[in-house]
């Protein structure tokens, strides 16, 4: 039987050995524990005993050679029935015949053991793995939109926020990970896909069980009214809220995609903008009259906004290129009439949509209105509220503006504001002079859609609409 | 030594220890070094072989054997003035040395408020895999890294040998240099020529990716970015990053990474518990908690006093790169 | 080998009555800033005091060899009198007492931990025999820098010598033939541990043998003797002669600190036994006798330190303790940032 004999190791952290001179010939015979070699390394040389008696068959590397550890230098014809191989003998090193050297593996490679030592007992961990790529696990298919509660409940941090950040309802999306675990891939993957992506960090997603609606009409935001009292931040940190002069102030995911919005905005559609006054002393009247009646009733607060949005959508309804949107292959003169209300919230922006407004009466809006608006300041607007609009109004005038060049909100074709009311002295009834309360409403429209002239129309439209108080119950 | 490149030498690990220290005492009359058989035996890995030739018995000094006073004479040789590089021939023979190390030389600077400093640094070879049974291949790092007033490196590639040794020599406070022996001819590299420093607690990328990070030093590092190549193959790219710095350490670098790959995987060869992976968790738990997408996880030495001198019992305390690469590919499919 | 010297006549050595007087203001301070210290405990003004008294002789002897602005000294924390005699303010016994902030000491250190590395004193902690080493590398730095005429003077107590480090550092400066003089100050007692249960022979010195070490040994209640062997130490060891072992032997009266009660371990008699080798007894009358001082000039002193010592105790007093904020710096070069 032949045996090889490799190099030895000669000492710690030695990799290689030199072949200094053979002490056999081939032909020779070797007793076994007799020096046969004399080998050479960095810091010892050393003879080495041969581990088997017999005949040397061959040399394999010369004199003078170097080469590493665990190499075949030699190769040994065993004289005599194959004995069981005894342990290394004294130099520390192992020179079992066709045995790499443990110690000195390519990295990469499982060590083999010597083959007369029980073998450790089976670690599937430290079997050497077979080479297989690596696909991501397929997501459990739940079949639904739904994910088992198991699944929920194993939410990591980084899925937990990333969720909140880009507004994902994490019931829906598809997990990949182990187990069908939602991955923070999974959710940027749906965020970069979702309607919600456009809008605002600070939601909190409530888990919902209604789908996402599915025409992705990305909403982009308009100039804030009412600002709310800053969010508390702590202390010495330059915030968006309390800006520090001086300082840096990092952006959120929301504000960063409002300034994204507002690009994308201004680039893509000529902004025009337009203006009339309008004479609200009547329905100011109105007003006055009926919100402590409204206010019982409702629960809600009276103000001008209802008024208004309803004017808008009667005169959207008359002058229907006013609630359409430039697309490549014409203009989409939408069916629906969804108005959007912008809101700021803290440091966001939104705009909460009122699906239908034209089903909606005076009453009706304001309730509606004032619910998505309470919705959005605390946070508990959902990716529904915020998709669909074909059509924005700004109430401006809370803040106090008299007038306002907004910006169009999401590739719609007008957006209008409705700035606050003033006392001012006017001219009635030919001559003579008044103290009226006046109203400015500002429109800016996106000049391949419409021009002044309908622009214009519709604003006078909506103009008479709001001097023409109503005389039924709203 | 070839010359691979222009401006680069080729070296291993204990050149690149050799090569640092020779220009160091060539550089600075106040540097010397101190240990057993530093001197004629040239050090037991011959790093210092001709030094004593060159520079003398003063600089060159063959101490008795008795650790304690190998630190705490070159203790009162730095508060004196001097730079003294001590050795322990061995980490597993610094114990001794302790009282010297962690009760007067980290508090030197502390105690007298300023009025003395101790700028020394102690040398010395650990990690097993060598054949080195329960005396020569302990770890030390997690004994002396939760000390104040004390510096651990653990370069394990050539040219952050010569780097940080510099640094550690240049440094007003104690160093403690620690050089995987099993990487000492294993590992080769290029190393620039000419003196420069890296700073001393910054921790190195060595391999950039997104699907994890991995954090790790010494004789692992090098296994972790050759599993890290393994799954590059599959198309699953690992970042690796070589700690280098034990204290103070690269909190920035870590967390940086973190926040990319959401995923932390900590390999040393240490016994886990209160190992360097167990700081680093509680930090990255601390500050990134948010960004997590999977739990910490350590790899590393079992529980026991040391690795046995036997093969198997030596093999079943080191971590074969395999087991690495298992682990990684579990951590990024979770 | 072992060699006594004692003060049968009145030998002084070259010293001037300049210099005795010197010497003796230099012991009664130490007492009575000693004592100043019990009182402030005893007051509950301090937490914590340590007593010297028994060593007065030891540290004027000593300080009056050293040479200022040359040795350097790595004392134990039973050498208060010592680190003044070589120029150490004496309000900075009082300010460690006090544990007020001030420039070195930083209220950091418990109180007799001085360090000054302007006149050479170095810092040590409260470890026995640690600074041992520390002073041998000292020594090591002077020969590697060739400078002679500059020794280091290293004290400890019995205790100490038998501490692992102190063996090492002995026998390193004995390999290496240091300018180091090894100053053993033998009260007999490290804490409650009498000299027979610390050592297996009468006299420290003996340790120098098996060094291959020189050694000397003297009475440590009498300042001239003591000045004359460390003196003779010194000059040895500045001239490049190598390390001697000088034991000065004396007696601990007080306990240890003032957190210790010999009577727990000690008889009161022993203790009185020993007032004979009280060192300022001894001198005041070696310097009476010889007509150096006269009674007033001994009153007119001890009236003079106790004003001094009063007038550093109130200044101690008044100073501020450490800012809060000063736990967190010089623990590196530069700031530090932990984390948190």
């Amino acid at each position: 039987m032949a045996t090889t004999i490799t190099m030895p190791q000669l000492g710690e952290s030695v990799t290689e050995g030199t072949v200094a001179q053979w002490l056999k010939k081939p032909g020779d015979a070797i007793e076994k524990y007799e020096p046969f070699v004399e080998i050479s390394t960095d810091k010892v040389t050393a003879e080495v005993p041969s581990p088997v008696s017999g005949v040397l068959k061959e040399i394999i590397v010369k004199e003078g050679d170097t080469v590493p550890t665990g190499t075949a230098i030699a190769v040994i014809d065993e004289v005599g029935a194959a004995k069981p191989l005894d342990s290394p003998a004294g130099l520390g090193a192992s020179n079992e015949p066709a045995l790499n050297v443990p110690s000195t593996p390519a990295f990469g490679e499982q060590p083999t053991r010597p083959p007369h030592a029980t073998p450790a007992p089976a670690r599937p961990q430290s079997a050497p793995q077979p080479a297989r790529p690596f696909v991501a696990r397929p997501g459990s298919r739940n079949g639904g939109a739904l994910n088992p509660p198991e699944v929920l409940r194993r939410v990591s941090p980084a899925v937990r926020r990333l969720a909140r950040e880009n507004n994902i309802d994490l019931t829906t999306v598809r997990g990949s990970g182990e187990q069908g675990r939602i991955t923070a891939n999974d959710v940027l993957a749906a965020a970069a896909q979702g309607p919600a992506a456009a809008m605002a960090a600070g939601i909190m997603a409530a888990p919902e069980t209604r789908q996402p609606s599915a025409p992705i009409q990305p909403t982009g935001p308009v100039s804030p009214s009412a600002p709310l009292p800053p969010a508390a931040t702590a202390p010495g940190r330059s915030t968006y809220d309390r800006p520090i002069p001086g300082t840096l102030v990092p952006l959120s995911q929301a504000r960063k995609i409002i300034a994204q919005r507002m690009v994308e905005s201004k680039h893509t559609a000529p902004h025009a903008w337009t203006m009339v006054e309008v004479d609200v002393t009547d329905l100011w009247n109105l007003r006055q009259r009926e919100k402590d009646r409204f206010q019982r009733e409702k629960g809600v607060a009276l103000t001008l906004f209802p008024f208004f949005i309803h004017a808008v959508v009667q005169s959207l309804k008359a002058y229907p290129l006013m609630n359409a949107r430039f697309i490549d292959e014409g203009i989409q003169v939408l069916k629906e009439i969804n108005v959007g209300i912008a809101v700021a919230a803290g440091s966001n922006l939104m705009v909460p949509v009122i699906r239908h407004a034209d089903n909606y009466s005076v009453a009706g809006l304001a309730v509606e209105a004032g619910k998505l608006i309470e919705k959005a300041r605390s946070g508990k607007v959902g990716a529904d509220d915020l998709t669909g609009g074909t059509f924005t109004v700004n109430n401006t005038g809370a803040n106090g503006s008299v007038l306002s060049a907004p910006i169009l909100n999401g590739g719609q074709a007008g957006i209008v504001t409705m700035e606050a009311v003033v006392k001012r002295p006017v001219v009635v009834d030919g001559d003579k002079i008044a103290i009226r309360s006046m109203l400015n409403v500002c429109l800016s429209l996106d000049h391949r859609v419409v021009d002044g002239a309908i622009a214009s129309a519709f604003l006078v439209d909506l103009k008479k609409r709001l001097q023409a108080v109503p005389t039924a119950q709203f | 030594m070839a010359l691979a490149t222009a401006g680069t030498t080729t070296m291993n690990n204990v050149e690149a220890v050799r090569h640092t220290l020779y220009e160091a005492l060539k550089a600075d009359p106040k540097t010397l070094i101190m240990g057993e058989d530093v001197g004629a035996r040239g050090n037991v890995f011959l790093i210092t072989k001709g030094f004593l030739e060159e520079f003398g018995p003063e600089r060159i000094i063959d101490t008795p054997l008795a650790e304690a006073s190998i630190v705490g004479v070159a203790v009162g040789m730095a508060m004196e003035g001097l730079r003294p590089i001590a050795e322990i021939q061995f980490a597993d023979f610094i114990y001794p040395a302790f009282n010297q190390i962690v009760g007067e030389a980290a508090k030197t600077r502390y105690r007298s408020n300023g009025d003395y400093t101790c700028p020394l640094v102690i040398r010395t070879p650990y990690g097993g895999g060598v054949r080195g049974a329960l005396s020569h291949s302990v770890s030390i790092e997690a004994l002396f890294y939760h000390v104040p007033g004390l510096k651990i490196v653990a370069p394990s590639f050539p040219a952050d040998i010569k780097g940080l040794l510099n640094a550690a020599i240049d440094d007003p406070d104690p160093v403690m240099f620690l050089e995987h022996k099993k990487t000492y001819r294993l590992v080769k590299g290029e190393v620039p020529n000419g003196h420069y420093t890296i700073p001393i607690g910054k921790a190195d990328v060595k391999v950039a990716g997104d699907a994890l990070t991995v954090v790790s030093y010494g004789l692992y590092v090098h296994q972790a970015i050759e599993a890290a190549k393994q799954l590059a193959a599959d198309g699953v790219s690992v970042e690796v990053i070589d700690l280098r710095s034990i204290r103070p350490m690269d909190k920035t670098t870590i967390l940086e990474s973190v926040r990319k790959t959401r995923k932390l995987l900590i390999i040393q060869e240490d016994n886990k518990f209160g190992g360097i992976g167990a700081e680093i968790s509680a930090m990255v738990a601390e500050e990134a908690f948010f960004d997590l997408d999977a739990p910490i996880r350590r790899l590393a030495g079992p529980d026991v006093p040391a690795m046995g001198y036997a093969q198997t019992l030596e093999e079943e305390f080191m971590i074969p790169t395999s087991r690495m690469a298992a682990t990684m590919r579990e951590m990024v499919a979770f | 080998m072992a060699k006594a010297v004692e003060s049968l006549a009145f030998e002084r050595h070259g010293l001037s009555d300049e210099q005795l007087r010197w010497m003796l203001r230099n012991m009664h301070l130490q007492r009575t800033i000693d004592n100043r210290g019990f009182q402030l405990n005893r007051q509950g003004k301090i937490p914590f005091a340590t007593g010297s008294e028994g060593h007065e002789g030891i540290h004027a002897g000593a300080a009056l060899a050293f040479m200022r602005g040359k040795d350097v000294l790595v004392p134990y924390y039973r050498d208060a009198g010592l680190c003044i005699g070589v120029g150490m303010e004496p309000i900075d016994v009082l300010l460690g007492m006090f544990a007020r902030g001030g420039e070195r000491q930083g209220g950091r250190q418990f109180p007799s931990h001085f360090t000054h590395r302007a006149i050479g004193i170095m810092s040590f902690s409260s470890i026995i025999a640690a600074h041992c080493p520390h002073a041998a590398g000292a020594a090591y730095s002077m020969k590697y820098r060739k400078e002679t005429g500059r020794a280091v003077l290293c004290c400890f107590g019995d205790g100490a010598t038998s501490e692992g480090e102190w063996h090492e550092s002995m026998n390193f400066s004995a390999v290496h033939n240091l300018p180091i003089v090894w100053l053993c100050e033998n009260n007999e007692w490290a804490i409650s541990t009498p000299r027979e249960h610390q050592m297996a022979i009468k006299d420290v010195v003996q340790k120098a043998v098996g060094y291959g070490m020189r050694g000397s040994m003297c009475d440590g209640s009498d300042p001239i003797a003591v000045y004359q062997t460390v003196k003779d130490a010194l000059d040895h060891a500045r001239s490049g002669g190598g390390p001697t072992l000088v034991e000065a032997k004396c007696y601990r009266f007080l306990s240890h600190t003032t957190d210790d009660d010999d009577r727990t371990y000690r008889s009161r008699e022993e203790v009185e036994k020993h007032r004979s080798l009280d060192p300022i007894l001894r001198h005041e009358r070696t310097l009476l006798d010889h007509g150096v001082i006269t009674v007033q000039e001994i009153e007119a002193l001890k009236k003079d330190v106790l004003r001094e010592v009063n007038e550093i105790t109130d200044r101690a007093e008044a100073l501020p303790y450490p800012d809060p904020s000063q736990l967190y710096v010089n623990v590196y070069e530069g700031t530090h940032e932990p984390w948190r």
